[in-house]
């Protein structure tokens, strides 16, 4: 509660946390899986958990592009950046990242011309002020974040920018939502849906899920009172024994989503046969590769990649917890050897990663509550 | 990473059709609106910006409670740095 006290929509709060009070059969326990990595830091930081009765639990899902890709991309990205005529770019969420011999921010101090771009645009305006070198973009992202590579990619095309190219780690949601639906030790109940992917893919790709599998799945927003809001609705269509997807933020989420951005994916980006995610394994067509009328520009096609899989250390549970069979604080590394300040798996380096967003919030509250009472 | 960051449009280039610039806790910016094609940005629309590209548009109230969200999860510095950080050192 502390977290939402202070805000000044609490009776609204209130008022959605009562309504699922009065929903929720006290017979049954709920498994709920938050989709997106946005909707576990807020759940965490808004403290959305201590307003559910026990017997609905929250699991954290896949939709941390930072926590889902293997080393062995990152290692293959910093063997590009190797060349000595590279200028390598990449978002500042993955600078921290660990690759099997460090991460990016780690080679840069070693030398290796690595740069933090806040835009793919921003990379190709480097590659046309510096027409000697060579820059490579770093691209990872769901549906929120491909369009805009896409979009570059078009532009650097249409420019005839030679001296661009992509490395491409764009993935898609919806088959790491089917490959978590097959897995033999996952009971999920139904899904709280993504919020910007969905302005980008709208609500219509979700509908198999209800149609073969029979979950419930309601796009939500980011507020507390989003997700409470959709928790209600969700245990509603539970009560009914309905399954259909529903948008609660539908202010924002319009349901047939952005057609010039599926219209720009589809130009630029084919599906991979299969790729792998990080404690996942490989999944099949779950991510993107660059068209062979943009062969110019990717980077897998330019460099020599090593594709040398890296298996993550062995006593790191990050599979486990991405799946939702471990929390956070039951894998063996969490809060000893693997720390926000000091990184083993992935999902402790995003702020939206499971693991930093416990430790954040919930690990830390307890340590203080624990000191506070044995003061 | 799926931050999406609300901003209002000052300014539609008149070079690059594909550009605006965008106004963001004073700071201005030039981002792209080719992803808005369909339904084209005017001056004083509020967009959501993700990774230098308007995703979508919104009303002025929803950018008002986006950027209360923002500030919420404690991220609205790193919103307001990541659109500072648009094209380097020139807007």
């Amino acid at each position: 509660m502390k977290y939402v006290d202070e805000f000044r929509e609490a009776g609204a709060i209130r008022k959605a946390a009562e309504e699922i009070r009065r929903l929720a059969d006290p017979k049954r326990h709920y498994r709920f899986m938050e989709v997106c990595g946005g909707h576990t830091h807020a759940i965490y930081r808004f403290g959305v958990k201590d307003l559910l009765p026990p017997n609905i639990e929250l699991i954290h899902g896949p939709g941390c592009p930072v926590c889902v890709l293997p080393m062995g991309r990152i290692d293959d990205a910093l063997s590009i950046a190797q060349d000595p005529n590279v200028i390598f770019t990449a978002f500042g969420d993955m600078m921290r990242v660990p690759g099997a011999h460090g991460s990016p921010l780690e080679h840069k101090a070693r030398g290796m011309d690595v740069r933090i771009v806040y835009s793919p645009t921003d990379a190709l305006k480097l590659a046309q002020k510096n027409p000697e070198r060579q820059v490579v973009f770093f691209a990872i992202g769901f549906e929120t974040t491909a369009p805009s590579t896409a979009l570059t990619l078009m532009r650097a095309k249409a420019l005839n920018v030679a001296n661009f190219s992509v490395f491409c780690n764009h993935v898609t949601i919806l088959p790491a939502i089917r490959a978590i639906l097959d897995s033999p030790d996952m009971r999920i109940d139904a899904f709280i849906g993504p919020g910007h992917v969905s302005t980008v893919i709208g609500c219509r790709p979700y509908e198999w899920i209800v149609r073969n599998e029979h979950k419930p799945i309601v796009i939500s927003g980011f507020e507390p009172v989003d997700l409470l809001q959709t928790i209600g609705m969700l245990l509603r269509q539970l009560k009914a024994d309905h399954a259909k997807v529903e948008n609660q933020y539908g202010r924002v989420v319009p349901w047939e989503g952005n057609r010039a951005a599926l219209k720009a994916m589809a130009e630029v980006f084919e599906l991979r046969p299969y790729f792998e995610w990080r404690g996942m394994g490989f999944i099949s067509q779950s991510a993107l590769r660059l068209r062979a009328g943009y062969a110019a520009w990717d980077a897998e096609q330019r460099f020599e990649v090593p594709g040398v899989r890296v298996t993550d250390p062995k006593a790191a549970q990050c599979g486990e917890v991405l799946k939702g069979a471990l929390k956070p604080a039951q894998c063996k590394l969490f809060g000893k050897e693997c720390t926000p300040e000091h990184p083993i798996g992935a999902l402790m380096v995003s702020s939206e990663g499971s693991c930093a967003a416990y430790y954040n919030y919930e690990y830390r509250k307890a340590a203080l509550t624990h000191v506070g009472a044995s003061a | 990473m799926c931050l999406a960051i609300p901003a209002k449009v000052v300014e539609l280039s008149s070079t690059e059709p594909s550009r605006a610039l965008i106004e963001v806790a004073g700071a201005r910016r030039s981002i792209d609106i080719g992803l808005l094609e369909e339904d084209p940005v005017r001056t004083g629309d509020w967009v959501l910006v993700h990774v230098g590209f308007a995703l979508s548009k919104i009303s002025e109230e929803q950018a008002r409670e986006q950027l209360s969200t923002l500030a919420k999860l404690g991220e609205s510095e790193a919103a307001i740095q990541e659109v500072t950080g648009y094209g380097g050192d020139s807007p």
